[in-house]
């Protein structure tokens, strides 16, 4: 993936997270790279337990990777001192699963959005950190006078998920990663925060790491997408040749398992990757070193033979 | 049409509190025939869990089933039960599969021991007899009979899930309720686990509900389908019909909502 890297903001180079015993272990992410680029949403798709939380927290720095290298901005970050670290986090802001959980009840709205701009723009005075918050909330679409003084359990889901995307961005950030933001809300609201996703990307140019096993959604928000599996990336490139024609026999069994309204039970689009179930498991989550090129900005990983 | 296996009429369910009641269900009436897989869809909040938790009678205050409803099973008004005529009812005319129903096994007992509670409260049966019949019902969900021996924490979550989908058929049930079944699991399990339901119902002839808030599984795997939203049951019709020509507003404001796989795509706008 050396071509994406150019002009990347934020890179994993070959990073691999290890877990569990020496002579047993388990790879939560083996070989992984990727690049988030401004303006643009890279997908990151895959099962439960496939990797993908272990890539964002790679990306946050909650891991070590055991190999490979967190490139910002073109250079490595290593043991960086507390001050690039905190400028790291300003840069590089995290949207959770569970908004009910992501906010502190204890506090109003206001304290939540207000926190993150003393602590990273300590210049602002009173008045210019409130027209800040009043500024964050209209972005976010909601009534910044009414807002302000709630607290979280007087909100709805899809309005704390938009509080938490208000407070990721009170920092400037350039990069969000948004790990499964809309799974724990109804359609209707889905909706809402996946285009305010979008519009914030294109508004503010920021970089967006969409993590989903949601086929559907990461094919409405991103440009690209990359497909998980046993914390390998399997097949990766631009959404829709990906999706239209995907090459990886993990990647055709999961497209063929999506729920997917024009299609009834029995006519399925990978009938053989369906009924070979635990054999296509088996064998993507072996090592797998070997990257086909499918086309221009289309690439998997082949199985071992 | 035969005997309907499910029969709701004038459903009407309550929950009482001190301030007013919550009309949670309001006047819902939808029949399910033998053999058919019915979906029922909507909104968190809108009632579709209180209808299933109605259906067995399960449903608990401030929940009030108003006089006037009626829940028939094969003909029998289900409120109208004793206790010892619910007992005999659940499991055997209709079982339910609850929502993370892979975390409602006993996890200090084997699997075994799980599926010998159920057989023995409802007819006697010797160890060995229940360990036969349990073996046999695992082999309906694809699951290694040596597995009897396990305990919940070393089945995967989709096992478990089977699992229990095996307890709820050890009775030959006919009707098979099921909460939002594969919500916690990821969508290659729960094909497995929604095509294994399917061939069994056709095989076995018991008839399904179906609850979900994801449409597109829904109308993928449903005969028919009924959409609430506020308690009401705003339109009910066979699956194809209702996504391809849906009748009512919210109906339609739902399919908008829903990113597409394939073909164009274009900006969508939240259901109001």
């Amino acid at each position: 993936m050396s071509d994406m890297t150019s002009n990347a903001i934020l890179a994993l180079d070959n990073v691999s997270k290890v877990f569990g015993r020496a002579d047993k272990p388990v790879y939560a992410a083996r070989s992984v790279s990727f690049a988030l680029h401004p303006g643009r949403t890279l997908a990151l798709v895959g099962e439960s337990g496939s990797g993908k939380t272990t890539a964002a927290r790679l990306i946050m720095r909650e891991y070590v990777p055991d190999e490979g290298r967190l490139l910002f901005k073109g250079a490595p970050m290593g043991k960086a001192d507390a001050k690039a670290l905190k400028a790291y986090r300003s840069a590089v802001q995290m949207v959770f699963q569970d908004p009910f959980a992501a906010l502190n009840p204890t506090h109003t709205i206001r304290y939540h959005l207000e926190r993150p701009l003393r602590l990273h723009q300590p210049d602002l005075d009173a008045a210019q950190r409130k027209a800040a918050i009043v500024e964050l909330l209209e972005r976010v679409k909601l009534d910044p006078a009414q807002m302000m003084p709630k607290f979280p359990h007087e909100l709805s889901g899809g309005q704390r998920q938009r509080i938490s995307i208000a407070r990721a961005l009170a920092v400037n950030p350039q990069v969000i990663v948004a790990d499964e933001p809309t799974s724990m809300l109804d359609v209707s609201v889905r909706q809402g925060i996946l285009n305010l996703l979008n519009d914030m990307k294109a508004e503010l140019k920021l970089a967006l790491l969409y993590i989903t096993h949601d086929i559907a959604t990461a094919r409405y928000v991103a440009d690209d997408i990359m497909v998980m599996y046993a914390g390998q990336i399997v097949e990766w490139g631009a959404v829709d040749k990906v999706l239209d024609d995907p090459h990886h026999p993990y990647t055709r069994l999961l497209l063929s398992a999506v729920p997917d309204p024009d299609r009834r039970f029995d006519d399925v689009r990978f009938a053989d990757e369906l009924s070979r179930i635990d054999e296509i498991r088996t064998q993507s989550a072996l090592p797998q070193t070997q990257i086909s090129q499918v086309g221009d900005n289309h690439f998997f990983r082949a199985l071992p033979a | 049409m035969s005997q309907p296996v499910l029969s709701v009429r004038n459903l009407n369910i309550d929950y009482v509190g001190a301030e007013g009641d919550f009309h949670a269900v309001k006047n819902v009436s939808f029949d399910i025939a033998p053999g058919e897989f019915f979906g029922l869809a909507g909104e968190s909040g809108c009632g579709k869990s209180t209808i299933a938790f109605a259906i067995s009678r399960l449903h608990r205050p401030p929940a009030l089933i108003r006089t006037g409803s009626v829940i028939a099973v094969n003909g029998r008004n289900v409120l109208e039960l004793d206790d010892a005529d619910l007992r005999r009812f659940r499991w055997r005319e209709v079982a339910m599969v609850f929502q993370s129903a892979m975390n409602s096994l006993n996890p200090v007992l084997t699997i075994e021991a799980q599926f010998y509670d159920v057989l023995k409260a409802h007819g006697p049966i010797s160890r060995a007899a229940a360990r036969e019949r349990a073996a046999e019902l695992l082999k309906l969900v694809d699951i290694a009979p040596d597995r009897l021996d396990a305990f919940p924490h070393q089945c995967s979550g989709g096992m478990r899930q089977r699992i229990v989908i095996a307890i709820c058929l050890a009775l030959n049930p006919k009707l098979l309720i099921m909460d939002e079944p594969t919500t916690a699991l990821d969508v290659v399990v729960q094909r497995e686990i929604l095509q294994r339901i399917d061939v069994l119902r056709k095989k076995l002839g018991f008839s399904v509900l179906f609850i979900t808030h994801d449409l597109g599984l829904m109308v993928q795997v449903s005969d028919r389908i009924g959409i609430m939203l506020e308690g009401e049951l705003v339109e009910v019709n066979d699956a194809q019909t209702i996504y391809r020509q849906p009748q009512h507003a919210y109906t339609k404001r739902l399919w908008a909502s829903m990113p597409k796989l394939r073909g164009e795509q274009t900006r969508l706008e939240a259901a109001p």
